[in-house]
């Protein structure tokens, strides 16, 4: 039988084991504010692309201009790499300093949990691309992406669950604005980044 | 009334017991050098506390080979997942005692 304090510290201890062990605590709120940062540079670019002159382009225009639907592929491709390896250097220095690996059991469930339904989407939103549903494809990515997060939330943080109802709430508002996606892509994958990537690194990084 | 003391898990007393407990519950399987990394025990260590949680049936091993090389994996079964969760409440339930 054991002392009054030393079931108390037994039960922080196996508490705080459990949490460590099941979260993917390597990933840093600096990532999502950089990914953010660079989502805002993408929409920027991809704005003067878009409205370069005086009038607002229609879907057709798009049909007669393949060259502009391919140029903003690039830019949100060059984005998502961008994010991705941002993310991985930083969760690779996160984890080196605090002395953990980055590649357990709990880590790669994570990346299947996140890519199935994220590549998944992102096919899909290619098709919706080639077949001309110009309107749609930014509320695709968006709630696809929500649904990723989501799907990998049980590893990651508390707040990437806010993070994924806020891109799937966005998404379903931006299918009903059409002509708005360039906005919606820029507040989930840049306002929204930005915001709880500060919550994150508030909390965790500090 | 009975005393809280008796719902206590022997087995489950000890810290490093407890925590690997913790940490196959929390997580689908955990690999031994994952375990050792984490809990910053000796090889020895956690091989004798491994191997009294699977005599008493608590967790479960799979052993194969990833590129040749031996890979131990350890999942909690439903017994030791229902040990730790009593342990766990009987522990609770001893500091509230103590406390009043």
């Amino acid at each position: 039988m054991k002392e009054n304090l030393s079931y108390q510290e037994d039960l922080a201890s196996v508490r705080n084991l459990m949490e460590r062990s099941s979260k993917f605590i390597s990933l840093s709120g600096l990532s999502g504010i950089l990914s953010g940062v660079y989502a805002l540079a993408g929409a920027g670019y991809a704005y003067q692309v878009i409205y370069d002159g005086e009038i607002r382009r229609t879907i057709s225009f798009y049909f007669q201009h393949p060259q502009d639907v391919y140029q903003l592929c690039v830019i949100a491709f060059l984005v998502l790499i961008c994010s991705l390896a941002t993310g991985v250097f930083l969760s690779l220095r996160k984890a080196k300093r605090k002395g953990q690996s980055l590649w357990t059991i709990s880590s790669r469930k994570l990346l299947i949990n996140l890519l199935v339904p994220l590549v998944a989407g992102g096919l899909f939103t290619l098709i919706l691309l080639s077949r001309g549903y110009f309107g749609i494809i930014a509320p695709s990515l968006l709630i696809f992406y929500g649904l990723a997060l989501m799907n990998a939330s049980a590893n990651l943080f508390d707040e990437i669950r806010y993070l994924a109802y806020s891109e799937i709430i966005l998404g379903l508002v931006a299918a009903f604005n059409p002509g708005y996606g360039l906005l919606f892509w820029a507040i989930g994958f840049g306002a929204l980044h930005i915001f709880y990537g500060a919550l994150m690194y508030r909390k965790y990084d500090r | 009334m009975r005393n809280p003391f008796d719902f206590l898990d022997k087995l489950l007393e000890h810290r490093t017991r407890l925590q690997i407990m913790g940490v196959l519950v929390a997580n689908e399987a955990f690999e031994f050098t994952e375990l050792r990394e984490l809990l910053q025990t000796t090889d020895g260590n956690l091989a004798t506390h491994l191997k009294a949680l699977e005599r008493e049936k608590y967790i479960a091993i799979h052993k194969t080979f990833i590129e040749r090389k031996p890979n131990t994996r350890y999942k909690a079964t439903e017994k030791g997942r229902n040990a730790f969760k009593k342990h766990l409440d009987a522990m609770e339930e001893v500091i509230k005692h103590q406390r009043n």
